[in-house]
This record gives C-alpha cells, sequence and structure tokens, in this order.
C-alpha cells in the first residue's frame, strides 16, 4: 500500500478530482482490483475474507447490543434478557453475536490450519504469520472477557478460573489476579472493566488486521503449490476472479452460520449462563467455550514436573498447566524458524502432510477431552473404554507439542525430496491433465 | 474438494466422541418427547401453553417466580388484552412514592411482571426448610433436556431404592441429578380443572406446564424459525446464482 507515482485515470471527474489529491481509488484498483493473484487458489483460501467479515459482524452487532447492555452485577443478566424480549430484534442481535463469535473462531481455526498446511508462514512471510498470531491471542482474550458479560453461572465462574490461572505464578501472581479482578474476587469492577476492554479490543484486532493485510499485500498470497508467482501466467486479478470466489463462499458460509442463529441459537452455549451468577454456587462441571477447549485439556493434562518416584517437585501442576497452556500458542510465533524444510506446501513434501494431518486429530482429541469432566474415561455409544481422557489429553497434547518443537525440525533434514512443477502455471496444468 | 470433505467427516466424528459426558451425575436421561415445537418449522401449541400457564398459576406459583414475564406477554399464547388486565388486577403493586413522597399500593396492570412469591431468597428459603425455589422464567434453558427435563423431573418421583438413605426432608426423583430433591410431588391427578376439558393426569399438566416454560424461556423462538426459514431459501438460491457467476467469470481461465 502506500503512495506511488503511477495514478490512474478516472471517467468519472469527481473521482479523478478526489484521486489526484488523495490517491485512494489508484490505491483500491492496486490492491484489491488487478492485484495479481496466484490463480490456483483452492478454498481454504476463502477464510481469511471469512474472518474479515465475522470481524465486522461482530463490531456491529455488538455495538448495538452495547446500546441496551447494562454492566453491572445486579442488572447484566437481566438487560440480556430484556434484550431477548422486549428490544425490537433484540433476540436476533444476541444470537448473531453469540454465535458469531464461534464462526469467527471456527474461520480462523481453518485459516490458521491453511497457513500451516501450505506453509503460508515461510520466508518472506513470517511477519504476515506472526501478526496473525497476535490477532488470535486478541481474539482470545476478547472472546473470554464477552462470554462473561451475560453475568450468568458458567460466566462467573468461568472467569474466576480463568482469572485464577494468574495466580500460578510464584511471588506476583496474587498480586496479578487482585490487579485484575479490581478486588478480592470477581465482582462488579471486574464485569466493568471486562465490558469497558470487550468494547475496545475488537478494534484493537481491526487495527492489527490492517497490519496483516498491509503485510500479505507486500508479499502477496501463499497458494496451494507453494511455488511464487514469476510470469504473468501464474497469476490473475484479485477483481473479479477472486472477488466472485469469496462472495460464493461467504454465501455458503452464512448458511452454515444461519442454521446456528435461526435452528440452534444455544447448543454452542452451556444451559448454566441461564443461571443468574452466584458466587455461593460453583457449578458441578466448569467448561470454557468450546474454542477453548484443546487448551484447556492442555491446562489439565500436565502434571507435577519433578523427579519420579520422589516427592522432589520443581514445577507444580498448576503452574506448569498453565505455562504449557500459554507455550501452545506461543511455539506458533517461532515456527517459521522450527520449521527448516525449504519447500512450503505440504502437497510436495509426504511427511510433513502425515504430521499435519495428525495434528488435526490430536487437537481435536484435545477438544473432546477439555469438553469432558477430569476424571472421566473414553465411552461411547454406551461402551466405557475405562481409557481415562486424563491420558488421551497427555498424549495428544505430547504429540502437538512433538509435532512443532521436534518433528518439525528433523523433517526438513529427513523427508524425501519430491519433484516439484517450476511454475503455478505447471502445477495447474498437471492437475488438470491427472484429472482428465 | 473431496480431502476437504473426508477431513469434515473425521472432525464431525471425532466431535461426537466428546458428547455421551453430557449426562449430569448419575441421573437417568429425560425421554425425548415429540413437542410441537421440536424441529425447524414447529410452533407452541397455543391450548397447551393456555393450559400450563394454568398449572403454573394455580401450583408452581405458590413457590415458583417467574419475574422476566408480564401479564401482557399472555397475550403471545393467545389471551386478550381484557384477560390479561383482568389476571394483573388480581394481585396487589406497592408503587410510588406519589407527590406527598409515600409508597402506596395499587392493582396490578399488564405491564407489571408476575408477583413473587417470597420478597427474596433469604424468605423463599425460610419458607422451604433451607431450599431455594428457583424462578422459572428461563428455566427451561438453564437444564440440558430443555422442556424434556422438565416434564421428566415432574413425573420422575417414586419410592426409592431400599438401600437408598433419603435425607430429611428430601423426595426421591430418578431424574435430578443425585436423587434427592426438596420439591415434594408438586402435582397429582386431577389437581386442576381444565377449562376445556383436556384429562387432568399427572403426565398431561407436566407436559402442559413443559411447553408453557419452554415458551417463558424462549419467547421468541415462533418468529426466529419463521424467520430463519426465509434466510435460509434466499441464501441457498443467492449461493446457487453465485456459484454460477463465479464459474462464468472463471470460464476463460485455466485453473
Amino acid at each position: 500500500m502506500g503512495s506511488s507515482n503511477e495514478k490512474m485515470k478516472f471517467d468519472n471527474p469527481v473521482i479523478g478530482w478526489i484521486d489526484e489529491r488523495m490517491p485512494i481509488f489508484t490505491m483500491l484498483n492496486r490492491e484489491y482490483g488487478r492485484f495479481p493473484t496466484p490463480k490456483n487458489f483452492n478454498y481454504f483460501w476463502n477464510f481469511g475474507a471469512l474472518a474479515m467479515f465475522m470481524l465486522v459482524t461482530m463490531i456491529l452487532s455488538g455495538l448495538f447490543l452495547a446500546m441496551n447492555y447494562a454492566s453491572h452485577k445486579t442488572l447484566a443478566f437481566d438487560s440480556v434478557e430484556r434484550i431477548m424480549r422486549d428490544v425490537n430484534y433484540g433476540w436476533l442481535l444476541r444470537y448473531i453475536h453469540a454465535n458469531g463469535a464461534s464462526m469467527f473462531f471456527v474461520t480462523v481455526y481453518i485459516h490458521i490450519f491453511r497457513g500451516m498446511y501450505y506453509g503460508s508462514y515461510k520466508k518472506p512471510r513470517e511477519l504476515l504469520w506472526i501478526l496473525g498470531v497476535v490477532i488470535f491471542l486478541a481474539m482470545m482474550a476478547t472472546a473470554f472477557m464477552g462470554y462473561v458479560l451475560p453475568w450468568g453461572q458458567m460466566s462467573f465462574w468461568g472467569a474466576t478460573v480463568i482469572t485464577n490461572l494468574f495466580s500460578a505464578f510464584p511471588i506476583i501472581g496474587d498480586g496479578i489476579v487482585t490487579w485484575l479482578w479490581g478486588g478480592f474476587s470477581v465482582d462488579n469492577p471486574t464485569l466493568n472493566r471486562f465490558f469497558a476492554l470487550h468494547f475496545l479490543l475488537p478494534f484493537v484486532i481491526a487495527g492489527i488486521v490492517f497490519l496483516h493485510i498491509w503485510a500479505l499485500h507486500v508479499t502477496g498470497s501463499n497458494n496451494p503449490a507453494g511455488i511464487e508467482p514469476q510470469t504473468e501466467k501464474d497469476t490473475i486479478p484479485f477483481h473479479p476472479y477472486y472477488t466472485s470466489k469469496d462472495l460464493f463462499g461467504l454465501t455458503v458460509f452464512l448458511l452454515f452460520y444461519s442454521f446456528f442463529i435461526f435452528f440452534a441459537p444455544n447448543v454452542l452455549g452451556h444451559p448454566d449462563n441461564y443461571i443468574p451468577a452466584n458466587p455461593m454456587v460453583t457449578p458441578p462441571h466448569i467448561v470454557p467455550e468450546w474454542y477453548f477447549l484443546p487448551f484447556y485439556a492442555i491446562l489439565r493434562a500436565v502434571p507435577d514436573i519433578g523427579i519420579p518416584f520422589t516427592h522432589i517437585v520443581f514445577v507444580g501442576a498448576k503452574l506448569a498447566g498453565v505455562l504449557a497452556m500459554f507455550g501452545a500458542i506461543m511455539v506458533w510465533f517461532i515456527l517459521p524458524w522450527l520449521d527448516t524444510s525449504p519447500i512450503r506446501s505440504a502437497v510436495y513434501r509426504p511427511w510433513y502432510r502425515i504430521s499435519m494431518r495428525v495434528l488435526v486429530v490430536a487437537f481435536i482429541l484435545l477438544g473432546c477431552a477439555g469438553y469432558n469432566p477430569a476424571d472421566a474415561t473414553v465411552a461411547f455409544a454406551g461402551f466405557d473404554t475405562h481409557i481415562p481422557w486424563l491420558w488421551v489429553a497427555r498424549v495428544a497434547g505430547l504429540y502437538y507439542f512433538g509435532h512443532f518443537i521436534v518433528l518439525l525440525p528433523l523433517l526438513g533434514k529427513y523427508e524425501p525430496r519430491v519433484t516439484m512443477p517450476p511454475s503455478i502455471y505447471d502445477a495447474v496444468l498437471a492437475k488438470k491433465n491427472k484429472a482428465k | 474438494m473431496m480431502n476437504m470433505s473426508k477431513t469434515l467427516a473425521a472432525v464431525l466424528l471425532l466431535s461426537t466422541l466428546a458428547m455421551p459426558a453430557m449426562a449430569s451425575g448419575d441421573a437417568e436421561h429425560p425421554p425425548k418427547m415429540d413437542w410441537s415445537f421440536n424441529g425447524p418449522t414447529g410452533t407452541f401449541d397455543r391450548p397447551s401453553l393456555q393450559r400450563g400457564f394454568q398449572v403454573y398459576k394455580e401450583v408452581c406459583s405458590a413457590c415458583h417466580s417467574m419475574h422476566l414475564l408480564a401479564y401482557r406477554n399472555l397475550q403471545d399464547i393467545g389471551l386478550t388484552e381484557l384477560q390479561t388486565k383482568a389476571l394483573a388486577a388480581q394481585i396487589t403493586v406497592q408503587d410510588g412514592p406519589n407527590d406527598e413522597g409515600e409508597m402506596f399500593d395499587r392493582p396490578g396492570l399488564p405491564s407489571d411482571r408476575f408477583k413473587s412469591p417470597y420478597p427474596n431468597e433469604k424468605a423463599a428459603r425460610a419458607a422451604n426448610g433451607g431450599a431455594y425455589p428457583p424462578d422459572l422464567s428461563l428455566i427451561a434453558k438453564a437444564r440440558h433436556g430443555g422442556a424434556d427435563y422438565i416434564h421428566a423431573l415432574l413425573v420422575g418421583y417414586e419410592e426409592p431404592p431400599k438401600d437408598f438413605v433419603l435425607g430429611k426432608n428430601m423426595y426421591y426423583n430418578k431424574y435430578f441429578a443425585g436423587h434427592q430433591i426438596a420439591m415434594p410431588q408438586p402435582i397429582s391427578d386431577g389437581q386442576v380443572t381444565y377449562a376445556d376439558g383436556t384429562e387432568t393426569s399427572v403426565d398431561q399438566m407436566s407436559k402442559d406446564v413443559a411447553q408453557f416454560l419452554m415458551w417463558a424461556a424462549e419467547p421468541k423462538m415462533e418468529a426466529r424459525k419463521q424467520m430463519g426459514i426465509k434466510v435460509m431459501i434466499f441464501l441457498a438460491v443467492f449461493a446457487g446464482i453465485m456459484y454460477a457467476v463465479k464459474r462464468k467469470i472463471w470460464s476463460n481461465v485455466e485453473h
């Protein structure tokens, strides 16, 4: 982006007048009009635009909810119910927003998977990737604080459990927790500051998204072949090719999203959050929202770290769990340097292709483990396998970290080389011939 | 595309692994009922809602509040404005202060919320041996199983098994988590008289009150589903058009 000397001619004199003084239309045309884009995108490349759509949807629906919401512990729960009952189309706004959080995470998780599978984080796109991880962290904070606002039982106890994690840090831990709460328990000051931050953070996210897209437009998009475009035969203009493809994808995505809004608006939530917050009654089973479950499972899976068969403990289970949980995302920051393979796309990496699929399975198993109570065993269709979910979480968690820290550096060295097409155009031709 | 659908299928399969643990403790699963509001085009059964309201008013409301509902809301279940006025007028509401600064009592208006049986939680506990009868406004959304669970709970009272030790002032219910519930069996056969002549078995009354509580928890459900059908049809057609547009635009590109 930024200004360039090369300016377009416009037929419309008003647009021409503006563009001479501030070349916004030249910029739009360069970045979204004729912007040369690899011609071989598959539908995984729709999810960045979908995530952008969700960010805007969340900010807009949230704005109108905020106009009717009262962030006080005695009013919050009933003000949400007033939105549901007495505000015109308030139920629609709230279900758009509540399910929108889940949809935002669906799009972003697929977007992150796409980035990993096709090696989009590799040189020269490391900074683009890192900005994306920052966006994901900001989204987690925003979603967590948003879930507290209805001030139901799960809001209250989820906030209590998650903020208490910081008490695991020695010496400063308790001080941090009191500082976060604004008191000595989750209470009215906590609710108020979470509302303020929940309103602010989406705009911070929008700012980082701007940087993310800026970085993207410097390097250009990666593509399923993982080969940089070389000639004009490899690319097509962004408009109308990818605008039309993104719009089709958006419509299909909206069908999926609408199913939840209109026909299953509460399946992704928890019934306990329709019970007003009560500091005197702890729910029997506190679970975070589904999009946090894999990380929650890692948190619970870590035991005391010490010398086995002795009572010597170096790091207690709580602190170790918290470090592992944060580490599970922090490891993404150094992903571009952990992966030593010169090849980007998993399409031309036979072993990486397998390890990525196992990673997805491990991540989903971690999610299932996080959903179940800490002492539950794996059971399906009424058959109890007597395998504790805790052990599933430990195995899956070890694979999760092993994939990034052990497998990726080794794969770069030992993975067999596959002959690659010399260009995107050749990759497209090869695929076409194969289909015939 | 083939790979993506395979991946999606695997994700769904794996996710179902997590589902069985939904059960709360050792309580039995409530049987699935064939409610009129089930499914994407389901609507509430108006006569059943009115009977359910009658059961709530004559039985449940002795202990359970529904503070999110106003008498005017009952027009949604088919009561006339006059009927809601008459119902509201049966209660006394403290209002004020007036111009002299005094609080005063007046008859209820349709805009008043349902009157709670107890002034506060402490009073409710004191009158119920320490147990708190929960507010019922949202109960159908605040319990796993929803209306199925409410119906099951109301018909789930039975004699405890021989080796089961019941606490003092507790009752055995096979659908309640832990099986011990402080609420005695609230309804018995023939307890109310329905104006429309419907039989007043425990099962029938439980169905009616569960239907009523589902409406109370989600009063905009019918509007939501009706809009949903229109939205889905529009989006499905629009997706088809957009697919055709995309194919037309891409037809001159090798890809």
